[in-house]
């Protein structure tokens, strides 16, 4: 029993705080967070709820490898009904957060109500309270971990919070933990935050006992272990040059979303790489990489901790900023440079420093402002509006949008709507780079096709982390397949969809499918976990989770039609690149894909297939 | 020969993998609050440092003991805590000038490094390097001949 077996579920409403029993025979079809947590979620919370009411609930989870030596299993995962997108939402972060929670006894917190008031939880080992946050109301993240570890003189507590942005109801606002570390995408933040829940702070000193055959797991994990030291990408790769290290190779292919997707080539790509962030800078000689850092328990560290150009025009006489903090991973440093034309790395790791001192996420923050630029170009927001003048590679635009953005200020309020909803309210919906209202990452659809498919049928909008075909189709791994192409996209997203909702319900980081296969895993989730888990049961508790998952979209109202891509990536091609003259076709892919789910075609699970996964 | 644990902060990451072995280890359970070593996080630097005791040759912890529940082991030269001597007095953490000797209060008995008997599961478990267990004349080595590779007599010879 790697779980803990017990649930805390904390009425906000009425204050109250109540110790339940996991179910474990769910556990034996969903393993463990996102898709056991999810399955709690569809079993309480009525698909049509407004993600932010009180009859929306939040759950914050982990899995059974959390809290183990498996390599990374140190995850936690926030499921609720997402206040950008209205899908079912599951957003993942590292850090200690997870690890913290489950030594203190606890498989999952699920969140029912909305306080009268700002509270925190404060879990110490089996001790549950909640506190009045007045006081942190109005803080950033930063702040609200220090005044917190004051309050109880403890620095060893971990704290997952929402900053401002959570609390102004920016729709894509996330949970950051451990300074720097996040749930990040779909808006569970804001969600967090409609409920008065300022935090969540644990103390767990009583450890994880619950290791079903302890030398066997020893064995698997030490096995696993092995495997990322040995490979490529695991074992130097990322923790040299982190995520970074895509920048230029993205680039190269085409593939780099430039000024909100009508480039798919960035100029200054090369200004914002990994390679920049290890060089030395003119104006003191330091390079901005400082060290890089793990998440708990991970043997990659591909983290990036950096420290800001002290000279730089967004921090002068902001000493508060010119410490080591988390630095720019790939997606971030896309979306704040790439995606809107900056090609200033110490004003990209301003915006990021933002993004984490209060909550947003970096992807849809700035592909947001990238679409803002747009509409700024094409005349359609005027200068007098937005405050500022605003074109594609204004990094003063970048950083004054950021903090405006976090505190609710000016245009930062409709920046805070995201692409989608601001696009619609300047009569240009089409020049929103999203799917499901959620925003791209860094990965454009037309050089590297597989990720058209991957975006369009993304449980969650619009992600990289639900079926990462670039490794397939950029690395080749674990096969290669040809980017340009939509033959044989139907099968490869299904199945990283399905391997991948294992690796998020299990407790382990999904960079680790770098390295490893499920094959790797299981032996792991075998030696830990009561019950016969099998390659066969594991594939088959993917394919459940994400076809439950399907089914409360289109309960929530979601069809086939939203599984579709913006008019710029089936109609615009690319301009320069190997994709040159390419647009995505995802029109071609998705009846396809629809086919290899068993699901209809209006993209419904057939009666077969859900009886066939016990759905 | 005698052999000692030598820390080479650089190399660490802060994955915590060596306070869970530690607590395997000496409690049977995942539990870094348990652990020997800690690993210390100085943020605003961007520094984790792993720390435990040194296994000093003139073990203040062990002169300070009132019950000589502190002892040397005869092939590790750790200082070791005979559990069921020590009363927890905690006299040991107040003379120990590092900090490395830990009172745990369910246990109503104080810890510290014991070097796993000869085979310390931190250093096992650390995927960096950080943590290395080596011929405790030599725990300065690796800095030496980093530095060695920097003296190039020929410049200063032509010069």
């Amino acid at each position: 029993m790697a779980w803990t077996r017990k649930i805390l579920r904390v009425d906000l409403t009425n204050g109250t705080c109540k110790v339940e029993p996991l179910n474990m025979a769910w556990a034996q079809q969903y393993l463990g967070q996102r898709g056991l947590a999810t399955k709690y979620f569809v079993s309480e919370v009525d698909p049509k709820v407004d993600p932010l009411s009180p009859a929306n609930k939040m759950i914050m989870t982990t899995g059974p490898l959390t809290g183990t030596p498996a390599s990374t299993g140190g995850r936690y995962s926030v499921v609720t009904k997402g206040a950008l997108t209205g899908a079912i939402a599951c957003s993942n972060s590292g850090g200690y957060f997870g690890a913290e929670l489950k030594f203190a006894g606890w498989d999952m917190i699920i969140f029912e109500g909305r306080s009268p008031k700002p509270v925190y939880l404060w879990l110490e080992n089996d001790k549950a309270e909640l506190r009045d946050a007045g006081h942190l109301w109005g803080k950033t993240v930063w702040q609200t971990e220090e005044i917190i570890k004051k309050t109880h003189q403890d620095p060893q507590i971990r704290i997952s919070s929402i900053g401002r942005a959570g609390e102004n109801g920016v729709l894509y606002a996330c949970i950051v933990n451990d300074l720097h570390r996040a749930a990040g995408r779909s808006g569970v933040g804001t969600v967090m935050g409609s409920k008065n829940l300022k935090a969540v702070a644990v103390r767990g000193t009583l450890g994880n006992a619950g290791i079903k055959d302890p030398k066997a797991f020893m064995a698997a994990a030490a096995a696993g272990k092995k495997v990322l030291a040995d490979n490529a990408v695991t074992g130097q790769g990322l923790p040299t040059y982190g995520t970074q290290v895509l920048m230029n190779v993205i680039n190269e292919m085409g593939a780099l979303p430039t000024r909100n997707h009508r480039d798919v080539q960035f100029e200054e790509a090369r200004k914002i790489s990994a390679e920049a962030m290890h060089e030395k800078r003119p104006t003191d000689g330091k390079s901005q990489l400082v060290t890089n850092a793990a998440c708990f328990g991970c043997t990659i560290a591909c983290g990036r901790i950096s420290k800001i150009d002290e000279t730089h025009f967004s921090v002068v006489n902001k000493p508060e900023y010119w410490g080591a903090s988390g630095g720019l991973e790939y997606e971030a440093a896309w979306a704040l440079g790439a995606a809107n034309g900056v090609g200033d790395l110490e004003a990209l790791q301003f915006a990021n420093m933002i993004c984490n001192e209060d909550g947003m996420d970096p992807i849809s923050f700035g592909a947001t402002v990238g679409a803002a630029m747009e509409l700024y170009e094409l005349g359609i927001i005027k200068k007098e509006a937005i405050g500022m003048d605003a074109p594609f590679g204004s990094a003063k635009a970048l950083c004054d949008l950021a903090m405006m953005t976090a505190k609710g200020e000016g245009f930062g309020k409709e920046l805070g709507l995201g692409s989608a909803r601001m696009c619609a309210k300047y009569g240009k919906p089409e020049l929103s780079m999203s799917v499901k209202k959620q925003e791209f990452p860094a990965y454009d659809a037309r050089g590297i096709q597989g990720m058209g498919l991957t975006y369009a049928t993304s449980n969650r909008g619009a992600c990289h982390l639900r079926s990462y075909t670039v490794a397939s189709e950029v690395f080749g791994i674990p096969v290669k397949t040809d980017p340009l192409v939509t033959d044989g996209k139907a099968d490869l997203v299904k199945a990283f969809q399905d391997a991948t909702a294992v690796f998020d319900s299990a407790g382990i980081c999904v960079f680790t499918s770098f390295a490893w296969t499920l094959a790797d895993v299981q032996p792991q989730i075998a030696a830990a976990c009561e019950g016969d888990w099998t390659l066969e049961k594991l594939n088959e508790v993917g394919e459940r989770i994400w076809n439950m998952e399907r089914q409360f979209n289109l309960a929530a109202g979601f069809t086939a039609k939203d599984d579709d891509l913006p008019p710029r990536l089936k109609m615009e091609p690319a301009k320069v690149g190997p994709a040159k003259g390419l647009v995505n076709g995802i029109d071609k892919m998705r009846p396809e894909y629809y086919k290899t789910r068993g699901w209809d075609e209006q993209g419904v699970p057939t009666g077969d297939t859900l009886s066939r996964l016990g759905l | 020969m005698q052999k000692s644990l030598h820390i080479n902060a650089a190399k660490c990451t802060g994955c915590l993998q060596c306070e869970m072995a530690c607590s395997y280890e000496n409690h049977g359970l995942f539990n870094p609050a348990k652990s020997r070593i800690k690993v210390f996080d100085f943020e605003h630097e961007g520094r984790k440092v792993p720390y435990t005791c040194t296994q000093c040759a003139e073990a203040w912890c062990l002169n300070a003991c009132p019950v000589d529940a502190i002892r040397v082991d005869a092939v590790t030269g750790a200082k070791v805590v005979n559990v069921a001597t020590c009363v927890g007095c905690k006299v040991c953490t107040i003379a120990c000038p590092f900090g490395t000797i830990n009172y745990v209060a369910d246990l109503g008995k104080v810890q510290k490094c014991d070097l796993c008997g000869g085979d310390p599961a931190c250093a096992a478990a650390c995927p960096t390097g950080a943590i290395t267990y080596v011929d405790a004349d030599w725990t300065g080595l690796d800095k030496m001949r980093a530095w060695a590779g920097k003296t190039d007599t020929a410049t200063r010879a032509s010069a």
